[in-house]
């Protein structure tokens, strides 16, 4: 009976077992508390934020995906890794059901690299793990991150937004190699991660 | 519980019957996806699952649980018939109507777009049909607490709304809010192109417009949850609330501060300057702000109770308190999750650190731990506490319901830890299918194995409440005591006009949303950032995709 019976009637309990004034001078010393945390954390993110420069990808920068293979940055020829003239290095990539072109980027370590993303149809996204490198390409604009690959090796770079049936099959990858090897690299060489 | 026990009794038996196959599909894509064998392994299956398993849970089992819950609170609370009882049983059939619609084309195959249907993506017109069926005749409901919370104030003018009313009240303004973003995305970026009427689709307009939805819709999801912390708890725990006005700060607070927040989901997004994006990440910390008032207040009045039954020492009240009561139980066990979650989902927020996680299982595991762990908690607990009164039988039994609240904490905790880690590890979400023989994906095997687990013990949890409630409506009849709601410790006599309504909150929040979002949405019109779209279909992948 005690076990199917609900919630027995307890005697309840007197109004006011604690005074309105305690009441609120506890509650305003925690409001007080629980505001100075929020506030610490923001002034990280704030402090943190502006001098390391950690912004996310925020280039407000529109893209006709119907005319890239026409010409202009995103043409085929121009895709992959190019050297900026101040020894930084740009890639370019195209993300589209399902895949990245090209499917392989190799960037010398310990070089300012940045990202330029767009899509040819739906909403893809692009992740390279264990770094800060994350953005979503969406179609009709421009994603740019900018990184520097401190250890060399090959990270992979899988699609992180759903981009239909065969989002799965979406991984690329990107090399990270030896600074002083990397002019040499031929252009097919540069889009190539199969070893050698 | 008078003409609303019918009504509630309803809308909760569509929540649960949408969650017990939702549950089935999400035990199912956690098999597809870890390098365990899964019976009917096929990877366009596990999208179409997605998108079902997503659906019923985010509108579906959320919105009529909400419902059936609104109408409970307004008859209990009130302590009179609820108004417009014809009105209700008309949008509840409309709901039914969309989610039935919505389940069939999805089954079928012809809107695999996930729940969030961002856009170029598009599915078949009448699952965007059905989902607007499903959230607009929620908006009778929307209507109908606003009507008898205003109709009880005008019989008792100068009264205090009862907390549970007043909270259930802001929940459903809440609901119209976060809704508005939805539908204007479906009616004014996918419909149009779906139907034909254009050839091109702003694929990040209606991402923005979504994200207006997207997180507000997570609190609407949270607000029954925290309504029982403040109402029912203290109640179930044998004490008193610690304070009546905290309750009412803390709902306008949700109501006011999650809804100019949703950019914080974007700040992957090449569509959205810096300066937008950081805004939204500052108004994003105060919206953790009301939780970190709930705890202390539910707490507080927990050590109340805790005292009151003779509980003694700075700790000796928390082992006096009734931890068989499953409401006591499932307060404690939310509590620890929304811990965990809620530490996530500062990372989440996080302006720069997002960046680590954004899109992979993190988010998955954040999203699974506060809703699916301490809000869907609460919602077992809320259905425990409300079946005796509404169907007139005891619970059977209440040993089985704290079976099921452990279970399901565990499976949680179990499901999630794991995902947490694999998300650090760079998995992103939403994929089929893993390549476990590559050395990168390899070294998360054991974690997703250990997730899995995680998952069939959620599963066994979600049949036992099902169990549960189906072996108490077919009990005997035994007269229960009513529903009562805990009263503050000092119950308000007067509440200033700001504390017993919501007119100067909204007002407040049309002007924090236009400055959230008026340039973030307002700068497509000049952008012209339109591309083409067409419809992706299973026919089409089979043929090619264009």
């Amino acid at each position: 009976m005690a076990e199917t019976d609900i919630n027995p009637l307890r005697r309840p309990l007197p109004d006011g077992i604690i005074p309105e004034e305690a009441i609120t001078r506890t509650e305003n010393r925690w409001v007080a508390v629980m505001l100075g945390m929020l506030a610490v954390m923001m002034a990280i993110i704030v402090v943190t934020g502006a001098t390391h420069a950690l912004n996310p990808p925020s280039n407000v920068e529109t893209i006709d995906p119907t005319t890239l293979h026409l010409g202009g940055e995103f043409v085929e020829s121009n895709l992959g890794t190019a050297v900026e003239p101040d020894g930084s290095v740009t890639v370019r990539l195209i993300a589209e059901q399902y895949a990245f072109v090209p499917d392989c980027a190799k960037v010398p370590v310990d070089t300012p690299v940045k990202f330029r993303l767009t899509s040819t149809d739906v909403i893809h996204g692009f992740l390279l793990p264990a770094t800060n490198v994350n953005t979503m390409v969406v179609p009709g604009f421009i994603a740019e991150v900018r990184t520097t690959f401190t250890r060399p090796g090959v990270y992979n770079m899988p699609c992180h937004e759903f981009c239909g049936d065969g989002h799965h099959g979406m991984w690329a990858r990107v090399s990270v190699v030896p600074k002083e090897g990397f002019p040499q690299l031929t252009a097919i060489e540069r889009t190539n991660c199969a070893k050698q | 519980m008078q003409n609303s026990s019918r009504l509630a009794l309803y809308h909760y038996w569509v929540a649960f019957a949408a969650f017990l196959p939702a549950m089935v599909l999400g035990a199912w894509q956690m098999l597809m996806r870890s390098p365990l064998p899964a019976p009917l392994d096929d990877s366009n299956a596990y999208y179409t699952s997605v998108t079902l398993h997503g659906t019923a849970m985010a509108y579906v089992v959320t919105t009529f649980f909400a419902m059936g819950f609104g109408y409970a609170v307004t008859a209990t609370s009130l302590r009179r018939p609820v108004r417009g009882v014809t009105a209700a049983w008309i949008g509840f059939v409309i709901c039914l109507i969309g989610t039935v619609m919505a389940a069939v084309i999805v089954l079928s195959g012809r809107a695999t777009v996930l729940y969030t249907f961002y856009p170029p993506l598009l599915g078949s017109a009448w699952y965007y049909f059905g989902v607007l069926l499903l959230v607009g005749g929620s908006m009778i409901w929307v209507a109908l607490m606003i009507y008898n919370m205003a109709a009880w104030k005008r019989d008792n003018p100068g009264q205090p709304v009862p907390l549970p009313m007043f909270a259930i009240t802001a929940t459903a303004l809440l609901w119209a809010w976060a809704a508005s973003g939805v539908i204007l995305e479906l009616l004014g970026v996918v419909l149009p192109r779906v139907l034909g009427l254009t050839t091109q689709i702003d694929a990040a307009l209606g991402r923005t417009l979504f994200s207006v939805t997207l997180h507000a819709i997570v609190y609407f999801w949270l607000m029954p949850a925290y309504i029982a912390f403040y109402t029912l708890v203290p109640q179930a725990a044998g004490g008193r609330l610690y304070s009546d006005t905290m309750g009412r700060l803390t709902f306008i607070m949700f109501l006011v501060f999650s809804l100019p927040v949703g950019m914080h989901h974007l700040f992957a997004d090449p569509e959205h300057g810096a300066g937008v994006k950081f805004l939204q990440s500052f108004l994003t910390f105060f919206v953790a702000l009301p939780t970190l008032l709930t705890v202390f207040s539910i707490c507080a009045s927990l050590e109340i109770a805790g005292r009151a039954r003779g509980g003694r020492g700075l700790l000796g009240w928390i082992a006096a308190l009734p931890w068989k009561e499953p409401m006591v139980l499932a307060v404690a066990l939310s509590l620890v999750m929304l811990g965990f979650g809620g530490f996530g989902g500062l990372i989440n927020m996080s302006y720069a650190m997002n960046s680590m996680i954004h899109n992979t299982s993190w988010v998955t595991a954040h999203f699974h731990l506060i809703f699916g762990g301490a809000v869907v908690i609460m919602y077992f607990a809320i259905a425990y506490e409300m079946w005796p009164r509404i169907t007139g039988k005891p619970l059977r039994s209440k040993a089985l319901a704290r079976w099921q609240l452990w279970l399901w904490f565990a499976g949680m905790m179990i499901a999630t830890i794991p995902w947490h880690l694999t998300g650090l590890m760079g998995q992103p979400r939403r994929v089929a299918i893993f390549d476990y023989n590559d050395p990168f994906v390899a070294r998360m095997g054991p974690l997703v194995i250990i997730s899995v687990i995680g998952g069939m013990i959620l599963l066994v949890s979600a049949i036992l409440l099902i169990v549960i409630l189906v072996r108490s409506q077919l009990g005997e009849k035994h007269l229960a005591t009513p529903l009562r709601y805990a009263l503050a410790v000092n119950p308000p006599r007067y509440v200033p006009a700001s504390l017993n309504g919501f007119a100067m909150w909204n007002a407040i929040l049309v002007v924090l949303m236009v400055v959230a979002y008026g340039y973030p949405i307002g700068q497509f019109f000049i952008l012209k950032s339109s591309v083409s779209a067409y419809e992706v279909t299973r026919q089409s992948i089979g043929a090619g995709v264009r």
